[in-house]
């Protein structure tokens, strides 16, 4: 009887110090993000005192006279994402839907596979492959096709005017579609995927082809997961350094022409930290820095908000 | 199989075989569903009357190494023609299956979505419609206040009756009901049976069950399958009170299965 109940005692002590553990380490996480927003925001001190908000605002980055601003770099991160997720969303869709109501049953693991093996490829290898390969193909043949046909329309035409160098900001966007692509697809493939075949049934049942019963059962099944996927593609795209700095151009311009190089906060950063002299050079860097952390943030936000909103519209409270 | 004279056949199924890659889950059926009337397909499980159901609307079209051969002849129409269109066939042929299936919309939209695939009515007619399908499915009642919110916040056995109604507002000619009670409790389980009591006034009705007294109570006729075949068929009362076959017999005084 002893035995047992100190048996019992040393489980609880057991168990007091497993949850004390995990509780120690979940405040781990937020101790360490508040950390790092507090870094930054120490860090980039200098700069926005300096500048103020005029900082988000200003295309100015001058080192010589130490004159900053970050419109130039946060436009590209911007602009080089969303045409990322405008290419990589219906395409990751495609895949997705090919692949769980339309391929052939022996097709379904290759093609899986070696879409999770292009999510694995290091992103410097699709900055070479950007440069090298990529980029004088785009100059050669796309961009010319672009600037004849697309270049003289009215409004979006300026958009796709220029010379067609091969590098710059479409170029970027395009290598960073095919780099969420992957993450995305295998997103909605594995959330596609769990939706219970007897639902699915009822909709053919009713008589619905494969695109409405996808569009109309699917799709609105599996929105938290598909969003998530999306947020999870814009995150890395958003993020995305080293090939963005292959092919983007690094230049501080501020150009109407997509076809134009121009520059990302990440690939700023890359470039320019190593040779950033002076405090303030250095302190804009870090406010940069973020900035980037704060577009992630404001970017999630948005997206709980709109499935918070969508989830009402259903009348539910998800 | 033998059935009364004075009833009008709706589907005829004519040496009907099923395979499940080479596995055989149907024999040579052979039956007659009475037009307006509820026909029951009990047996054990795996006796092939699920199988045998989603020939019906060819549901098993779905699944690449699942085939039928044989006839089924919808008002003398063959549907297991390859030049059957399928989706006129399941506007004709509608199911509701095991568990409730609502769609993730709201219960209005769940009602409207099988009609707009084949009709495009006006916001008043499609409100009508709603309306009339969920009446005839015994749930205007419960739902009339918040057709705008979702269907999947109905209890279960609301559920079943959204999907019940969802079916007929496509206004079919034959509804499949596949275990339609089994997830059910068993005072929603009693609120289908009187419910598919009154809908075979507009609809041919084939009901698969587990459970033998549901079908003897909602059904006129009754086919008791094993193993693929179909060992007896005909009037239920005939069928429960005095089966032709020895193998019937065991099964429903429940000495087997």
């Amino acid at each position: 009887m002893f035995t047992h109940e100190a048996h019992l005692k040393r489980q609880a002590v057991l168990d007091l110090l497993f949850r004390s553990l995990t509780r120690v380490i979940a405040f781990g996480v937020l101790a360490l993000l508040a950390a790092i927003i507090v870094s930054l925001l120490v860090g980039s001190l200098p700069a926005i005192h300096a500048f103020g908000l005029g900082f988000l605002f200003s295309s100015d980055w001058d080192p010589v006279n130490d004159k900053f601003g970050a419109l130039i770099p946060i436009i590209g991160t911007l602009v080089t994402s969303g045409i990322a997720l405008l290419i990589a969303i219906p395409v990751s869709f495609g895949i997705a839907v090919f692949l769980t109501e339309l391929s052939p049953r022996i097709l379904r693991r290759p093609l899986g596979v070696a879409i999770e093996l292009l999510a694995g490829i290091p992103s410097i290898i699709y900055g070479m492959w950007g440069l090298f390969i990529f980029a004088p193909l785009f100059a050669d043949y796309f961009e010319p096709w672009i600037n004849k046909h697309w270049g003289s329309m009215p409004y979006i035409g300026q958009f796709f005017s220029g010379p067609p160098m091969g590098i710059g900001m479409l170029t970027a966007g395009v290598i960073l579609a095919i780099m969420v692509i992957p993450f995305i697809a295998s997103v909605m493939r594995d959330v596609f995927d769990v939706v219970p075949p007897l639902l699915k049934e009822s909709a053919y049942g009713l008589g619905a082809t494969t695109w409405e019963v996808v569009w109309n059962v699917v799709l609105p099944y599996t929105r938290i997961g598909v969003v998530g996927g999306i947020m999870l593609g814009l995150g890395r795209a958003l993020g995305e350094t080293m090939a963005v700095t292959f092919v983007i151009g690094n230049a501080h311009e501020l150009s109407k022409s997509l076809l134009m190089p121009g520059n990302s906060i990440s690939s700023a950063l890359a470039n320019e930290f190593t040779e950033a002299v002076g405090d303030l050079y250095t302190s804009s860097l870090i406010e940069l820095g973020l900035i980037l952390f704060f577009i992630t943030f404001i970017v999630l936000s948005l997206a709980r908000f709109m499935l918070f909103k969508l989830g009402k519209r259903e009348g539910q409270t998800a | 199989m033998p059935i009364d004279k004075n009833i009008t056949p709706k589907l005829v199924v004519r040496d009907l075989n099923f395979f499940y890659d080479n596995y055989r889950a149907l024999k040579d059926i052979n039956l007659t569903i009475p037009e307006k009337m509820v026909t029951a397909f009990i047996g054990p499980s795996g006796c092939g009357k699920s199988t045998l159901l989603r020939a019906f609307n060819r549901m098993y079209q779905l699944y690449p190494k699942q085939r039928a051969t044989g006839e089924i002849l919808l008002d003398g129409e063959n549907i297991l023609d390859k030049k059957q269109d399928l989706n006129s066939l399941r506007a004709k042929i509608g199911m509701v299956f095991q568990k409730p299936t609502p769609f993730p919309m709201s219960i209005y939209d769940n009602i409207a979505f099988g009609v707009k695939l084949y009709q495009s009515l006006s916001r008043p007619d499609m409100d009508e419609r709603v309306e009339w399908a969920l009446k005839k499915a015994a749930l205007w009642n419960e739902v009339k206040d918040k057709l705008k919110q979702s269907g999947t916040g109905l209890s279960g056995g609301q559920q079943q009756r959204l999907c019940i109604a969802r079916a007929i507002a496509v206004k079919p000619q034959v509804l499949l009901l596949d275990e339609p009670t089994s997830a059910l409790d068993p005072i929603s389980t009693a609120h289908i049976e009187k419910l598919i009591d009154e809908l075979k006034e507009d609809f041919t009705i084939v009901i698969v069950t587990h459970n033998m007294q549901q079908a003897a109570r909602v059904s006129d006729y009754t086919a008791y399958m094993y193993l693929g075949d179909l060992i007896e068929f005909g009037d239920t009362s005939m069928v429960f009170t005095n089966p032709k076959r020895k193998e019937t017999e065991d099964y429903i005084t429940g000495r087997f299965g």
